[in-house]
């Protein structure tokens, strides 16, 4: 890269960095009335309204996403697991947002996950596939190498490249929608966990250093519009995979931000009152606040909270 | 008319009998497909299907050999490439050759021994496995390669309609074998139509016996036949002499292909005809040395080349392999590696249809007697813990039908930890991608140091299905790897932790 390729490129980044927050932030204080709002939780309703409230609250899902987009939904489809075991995001969580893309005037939604467990059955078994198919979003296979494209992560610490998804490498916004839960690894599984899932190679990170790779993956350029916290039901042992009911307290909650360790902060703090979980255990967080992806001081931003029923 | 009918009904059973081998991607409901293996012989033997037994026994007493012409698939096979030459050679003639009965009784008496002591040689004899070999690891590929390129198409226009699948051949072995197996029967079809089916195969030999005694048969009426020879021509079993109108119904597989040829109406497939025919056992003549010559020869090389092949797969065992696991991990359900040699002709309907491709022929994992048989390896997935597809499709009892219920706790290996090489204790970092993986908690992760975590294991609730060995990330040697039971045993319960409701109703932030 040249001189004045460069400065090209800063020009241009700082001029769209400067219009999208502007726009964002005249909606945000439409809907607010004042000071914009960093994060949303709600508690106490079923996946689909808590969704819908929480979004009215950040402006919207207009915000987020422009018609004629090319959209995709980034779910936990993991495990080869039902709804009731919490292995994988809400499937009425992931119809919603789905549609409300639908809503914003996106042109097209795919939803896809690296699974762990054999890929059809997976997408079969945790009703997402259903869910998302029958509010017209499209399910991307993510099983073979072909379907991963080598992008470097100059930001990263220990993992420098990585080959990443095609659908999220090809679309004009993506969301990220992990689930809650234990984790025998990273100790919790939550947005920046998630990304292991648009990754082809996920044994380096185990290799290498699996709390910095998590952060790591997260430098990625591209980053979701939004991320939003499936904690409807929360896996609290035997994670990420669970063995039984007995795994799963039904918490009926959600978590939203644009702030990816501020919601991931969040959902620990609220993991912690379900079972023991000291943020410095799930190093992956603080690892993020050092690279600049988010802040883990909650009292800084405005979050709003809201119970439902 | 019944020419035209069993030609349907044999083209629709061995479609489908051969997408169930080829459907990557479970697009065909396995009920009405697992009858389909289930009702050849061979296996039904294997498996003790009384019921199975009587209706092909029933069956053949009443038509013939039917079964040849539409259950079989091998024999459909023949017919497909039978028809093919006949295309390419339309002046192509059968003409009527004498029984070999003294091959067909050797091979079967051969098939007899080898029933009882080495199934592996039975499977290669036995024409539905040698077809399903066929079909797995020939056949498979090539539909898939065919599938990639229309999902190559597909995708460019941004449909998902179709997806990608990893081309790949399971084992050098098996694709060997199949190949040998489909060019040597094959040529012997091109050629010669029903060979195989008349010297070699074991099923048409035990058939061959009952369908002499058959109520309905291909039967020439001498007072009408003019000696033409034109049903003898057209006869791929060469069981018609048209010189002295006889049929041996030992050797007629009941295609039907004499039946609309004849201009005098003399030859027909009836009960019984007014005045008997004399057609049993047609007079002795001086035997085809050349023929003979050819089909030892054949013989020879079937069982020569696997063992060349052998030999060559050996010395990639010791070279390239990552691992070398001490006992074999056999398929969940098959009880023991007793059962599967007394029980598996190798078909290969397991490996097909393993979804998480973690069943592979065997190459020596078992010994030579054990060569072709599906083994469990950790390469390319693992075994899905709900899953139990394979025990639902073995056709022979080789893998016996599990429940979900049974499967969670059928041990069919067990879980072994290298702790000196696992990246925990080597790199001092988090890792826990073998106890994400174990869907028993046979491996939890325990404190280590520094708020480190390590695996621990419970091998009592481990049932081998070989996730942690997947996933481990240690090379080049995996730290932790299953290692299989000679018999098969019952992993105990895990303990399930009291349900508790906890009411959670602030945020905690």
């Amino acid at each position: 890269m040249d001189r004045k390729e460069f400065l090209r490129t800063i020009a241009l980044t700082g001029a769209i960095i400067t219009l999208k927050s502007k726009g964002g932030m005249e909606l945000m204080a439409q809907a607010q009335g004042g000071k914009p709002v960093d994060m949303v939780a709600v508690m106490g309703g079923e996946p689909e309204e808590m969704f819908r409230q929480a979004i009215e609250e950040l402006g919207g899902m207009a915000r987020f996403i422009k018609a004629g987009w090319k959209v995709t939904v980034k779910p936990n489809i993991g495990w080869d697991k039902s709804p009731e075991l919490a292995g994988n995001t809400n499937p009425k969580l992931i119809g919603e947002i789905v549609r409300q893309c639908f809503q914003a005037g996106a042109k097209e939604v795919t939803v896809f996950d690296h699974t762990c467990d054999d890929w059809i059955k997976c997408y079969k078994n945790s009703g997402i596939e259903a869910a998302a198919k029958a509010a017209g979003a499209k399910m991307a296979p993510a099983h073979e190498e072909s379907y991963y494209r080598e992008v470097r992560l100059p930001d990263g610490k220990k993992l420098k490249t990585s080959k990443i998804h095609e659908a999220i490498l090809d679309c004009d916004a993506w969301i990220n929608v992990p689930v809650l839960k234990h984790h025998g690894g990273a100790n919790l599984s939550i947005s920046m966990k998630n990304y292991m899932g648009v990754v082809w190679d996920r044994r380096i990170f185990h290799r290498v250093d699996l709390q910095q790779c998590i952060a790591d993956i997260c430098t990625l350029e591209k980053r979701p519009v939004l991320n939003i916290v499936d904690a409807y039901r929360t896996m609290k042992s035997n994670g990420p995979q669970g063995r039984s009911p007995a795994d799963v307290v039904k918490t009926k909650s959600l978590f939203i931000s644009q702030d990816i360790v501020a919601v991931d902060t969040a959902a620990a703090k609220f993991f912690g009152q379900i079972r023991d979980m000291p943020l410095e255990s799930v190093g992956h967080l603080a690892n993020g606040q050092t690279l600049g992806l988010g802040t883990m001081n909650l009292d800084k931003l405005n979050i709003k909270r809201i119970k439902l029923g | 008319m019944l020419k035209k009918i069993r030609t349907a009904i044999s083209i629709a059973l061995f479609s489908l009998i051969t997408f169930f081998f080829i459907d990557f991607a479970g697009l065909m409901p396995g009920d009405t497909a697992k009858l389909l293996t289930k009702m050849q012989l061979i296996p039904a033997m294997l498996s003790l299907s009384a019921a199975v037994l009587i209706a092909l026994a029933a069956l053949t007493l009443l038509l013939g050999r039917v079964y040849c012409s539409s259950i079989c698939p091998m024999g459909v096979f023949q017919d497909v490439v039978a028809w093919l030459s006949k295309r390419v050679f339309p002046k192509k003639r059968y003409r009527f050759s004498k029984p070999k009965n003294i091959l067909r009784i050797t091979m079967l008496a051969a098939a007899g021994v080898i029933f009882l002591k080495f199934p592996l040689l039975l499977g290669f004899i036995d024409p539905y496995s040698a077809y399903g070999r066929v079909a797995a690891n020939v056949f498979r590929p090539v539909y898939m390669a065919g599938n990639n390129a229309l999902e190559a198409i597909f995708t460019t226009f941004g449909s998902y309609a179709f997806y990608k699948t990893n081309v790949f051949i399971a084992s050098a072995t098996a694709f060997t074998v199949a190949l040998l197996t489909m060019a040597a029967i094959g040529y012997l079809a091109w050629r010669h139509g029903r060979a195989y089916c008349n010297t070699i195969c074991p099923v048409g030999t035990i058939l061959g016996f009952l369908s002499k005694f058959s109520v309905f048969k291909i039967r020439i009426d001498h007072s009408k036949c003019n000696g033409c020879r034109a049903c003898e021509m057209k006869c791929k079993a060469a069981c018609i002499s048209g010189k002295r109108h006889t049929v041996d119904h030992s050797r007629c597989v009941g295609c039907f292909s004499c039946l609309d040829i004849c201009h005098k109406n003399a030859i027909s497939f009836s009960p019984a005809l007014t005045r008997k025919s004399a057609d049993a056992s047609p007079a002795q003549r001086p035997v085809d040395e050349g023929k003979r010559r050819f089909l030892k020869a054949g013989v020879a090389t079937a069982v020569a080349a696997p063992v060349a092949a052998a030999k060559d797969g050996a010395a990639s065992l010791t070279g390239t392999r990552k691992y070398v696991r001490q006992h074999p991990i056999s398929p969940p359900g098959s009880v023991s590696t007793e059962n599967m040699l007394k029980r598996c002709t190798s078909c290969h309907l397991c490996i097909s249809k393993c979804p998480s491709r973690a069943l592979k022929p065997a190459f020596m994992e078992y010994g030579l007697a054990g060569m072709m048989q599906p083994v469990m390896y950790f390469e390319k997935g693992f075994c899905n813990f709900d899953c139990t597809i394979c025990s639902e499709v073995c056709p022979t009892g080789a893998i016996k039908r599990l429940t979900k219920e049974e499967k969670h706790l059928n041990q069919g290996g067990r879980v072994v930890f290298t702790r000196d090489i696992c990246v925990v204790q080597v790199e001092e970092t988090s890792c826990g991608a073998c106890s994400e993986h174990c869907p028993t908690q046979a491996v939890t992760m325990i404190p280590y140091k520094d708020g480190l975590t390590i695996p621990h294991l419970n091998v009592e609730i481990c049932i081998g299905c070989g996730g942690c060995e997947f996933i481990c990330p240690a090379r080049p040697l995996r730290a932790i790897h299953v290692e299989g039971l000679a018999v098969q045993g019952k992993a105990k319960p895990f303990e399930e932790q009291e349900k508790e409701d906890k009411e959670i109703n602030s945020f905690g932030f």
